[in-house]
């Protein structure tokens, strides 16, 4: 990792394991959080980035390796004793209790004092606008609320990192993205450590400073969006990671002359007709368009092309609505991108 | 509209609320109200009823001899308060063992331990009442099991006397608070007991807090089949009760010679059972289910 910053990690795994039985959850695992960092873990399901999520609250042992709090060993601390907090993805608010007294259950456990607790709990529904609901019980909530009072139970203990679960798995799109937007701006105002599971890469996009990509228990790449974007160091971060263009040697030997796999992205081709030649910095594959999916804002062309090479480009939906797009099916066209917007995958 | 021809009756009900009903209900409600309610009804109306001193003969009446009885009799008043401790201890018992087990059964055991203990707790079901009365009997009498067993270490057994009839009622009506604690345990979320955690809540706190709030209306279910059965059993008390008396003792002694006594005493469960049911309602339990 490229990662040398002096001050401890907020989270550190060091060759961190689990075993289901004969599975293998997750496998020799490094890993650093970086304090006050908003950071993703992102994969498909069994993946083992909820298990690690689980690992670092506490709920799951580790079968091998050791994790670090800022610096201290917790490895074999219980949940209670570690200064973490953790939003589930189906919100666990214990049902028999209002509002106020889920959101005030850590600190009533604590037995901080019931005038703290009283400010501290008025305090926190405030500062996710949901002061009127102290007295109603969670199932009187929609699930955006819901979501709202798991944050602040979670947030009221004022922990060093929060762990989120895939929290807005349940929600529908435009919630979803509403609380995208929401959880940033809270994050940037506690400053509080996020780690953030899900298997939306593009939540994970969004959200993130940095992004930890798992597969099959380990970890394939972490980077910035951008750099996991467009760098895939792996031939299953670019594929994962939206639509892309991966480009077997053999073939990239005949493209470009060069035995190495490449991604390059759908909005990076273009398409032209089939007897423009193309310039000198340009790659270029003649084909036929085998489908086209209108996907609102953008239009995405399968092209089959030459060599059994299939690309996929996508064109921005910015020509007069009503007018059809400038290609159809069955066209004989040429597929073009700019040479250094592929990314070789090492 | 060709239906009516090839399906008449169910195009009748079909048209007719009334008769849909009426189908539905006739047979139930004849078994509910003419057997289950009416005969109860007329064994509580006896104690109203009057005995002739003399000849032992019972005419109706509308008097209220018999519940003054119930009340001036020292012994009839202390059979009742034993049976309401008897019947109150057998419901605590039945639930300190039950929700340990239920957490055990649903969050931890195996499957094939969770199977295990299912059959474990239901076998007693099988069979009869009076066998596993008698199982106890054989297990405290005089040379039985218990006391061959732990009187090597110079421990003698309850014998027969009203901790045996409280062991006897808790292993008879177990399984029916075992049950739906089991049950209302699995149907916790196992998240709410990591977000216990995670918030800062030790193992008993979360029981306290969490566990047993979920878990209330499963035990007022259980303890209405405990607690109501408890006080209705006299065969207990007669097998393995030694001299000890309960309500149902004094009303098959006095069913024959003095009926309207029995009756009046048929009240008090019945009594005992509402007041407890309004008190489990008072304290607001059910209300957040």
């Amino acid at each position: 990792m490229a990662d040398t910053a002096a001050t401890p990690h907020a989270v550190e795994l060091r060759g961190v394991s689990k075993r289901f039985g004969d599975t293998i959850a997750v496998a020799e695992l490094d890993l650093g959080v970086r304090s006050g960092e908003f950071f993703s873990m992102l994969g498909p399901s069994g993946s083992g980035k909820t298990t690690v999520l689980r690992m670092i609250a506490g709920f799951e042992e580790v079968t091998s390796g050791s994790i670090l709090l800022e610096g201290e060993d917790v490895t074999r601390s219980a949940p209670f004793d570690r200064p973490v907090n953790t939003v589930f993805q189906d919100y666990a608010l214990f049902p028999h209790m209002t509002i106020a007294q889920n959101v005030a259950y850590g600190l009533t456990v604590r037995k901080t004092p019931k005038a703290e607790i009283r400010r501290r709990v008025a305090d926190a529904l405030e500062q996710m606008r949901l002061g009127h609901t102290g007295d109603r019980l969670p199932h009187q909530l929609s699930g955006g609320q819901r979501q709202r009072i798991a944050l602040a139970r979670a947030l009221i203990l004022r922990p060093r990192v929060l762990l989120l679960d895939e929290p807005l798995g349940a929600l529908d799109k435009q919630l979803r993205e509403q609380m995208q937007i929401e959880l940033k701006q809270i994050q940037r105002e506690v400053g509080i450590t996020f780690i953030f599971v899900t298997h939306d890469q593009e939540e994970a996009l969004t959200l993130s400073d940095r992004i930890a990509v798992f597969n099959q228990g380990r970890v394939e790449q972490v980077g910035t969006p951008r750099e996991v974007y467009e760098f895939p160091q792996t031939a299953f971060v670019a594929g994962f990671l939206g639509v892309s263009n991966l480009i077997a040697p053999d073939l990239a030997e005949r493209l470009i002359g060069e035995s190495r796999a490449f991604t390059v992205r759908p909005e990076r081709v273009r398409i032209a007709p089939a007897d423009m030649a193309p310039a000198a910095h340009e790659t270029s594959v003649l084909g036929t368009i085998s489908e086209l999916v209108y996907t609102g804002p953008a239009t995405r062309y399968i092209v089959e092309g030459e060599h059994g090479l299939r690309v996929i480009a996508e064109r921005h939906n910015d020509h007069a609505p009503n007018d059809t797009a400038p290609w159809s099916r069955g066209d004989r066209v040429r597929v073009v991108w700019a040479t250094e917007h592929a990314a070789v995958v090492p | 509209m060709t239906s009516t021809a090839t399906k008449p009756v169910s195009a009748l009900l079909y048209r007719s609320r009334r008769l849909r009903l009426g189908s539905l209900l006739t047979l139930p409600l004849v078994w509910l109200v003419g057997l289950y309610i009416v005969s109860l009804a007329l064994l509580l109306a006896t104690a109203f009823w009057r005995v002739d001193p003399f000849t032992s003969k019972v005419t109706p009446a509308f008097q209220f001899d018999a519940f003054e009885q119930l009340l001036s009799n020292q012994a009839y008043l202390s059979t009742s308060l034993r049976t309401l401790g008897i019947a109150l201890t057998v419901t605590l018992l039945s639930a300190a063992f039950a929700i340990p087990l239920g957490i055990y059964m649903a969050k931890i055991a195996s499957p094939w331990m969770r199977g295990f203990l299912a059959v474990a707790i239901t076998l007693p079901l099988w069979a009869g009442y009076l066998v596993k009365i008698l199982a106890m009997r054989v297990t405290f009498t005089e040379e039985g099991f218990f006391n061959s067993f732990f009187g090597v270490l110079g421990i003698s057994g309850p014998g027969f006397s009203q901790p045996t009839v409280v062991l006897t009622l808790t292993y008879l009506w177990f399984p029916y608070m075992a049950l739906p604690v089991y049950t209302a345990i699995r149907q916790i979320p196992v998240n709410l007991f990591d977000a216990s955690a995670d918030l800062g809540a030790r193992g008993w706190t979360t029981v306290r807090t969490v566990v047993m709030p979920l878990l209330m209306p499963a035990l007022i279910a259980g303890s209405v089949f405990t607690f109501s059965l408890s006080l209705g059993d006299y065969i207990a008390a007669e097998l393995v009760g030694g001299r000890t008396q309960m309500i149902g003792s004094i009303i098959a002694n006095n069913i024959n010679l003095n009926p309207p006594v029995a009756a009046a005493f048929a009240f008090v469960p019945v009594a005992f059972v509402v007041l407890y049911l309004l008190g489990t309602r008072r304290t607001g339990a059910l209300e957040r289910m």
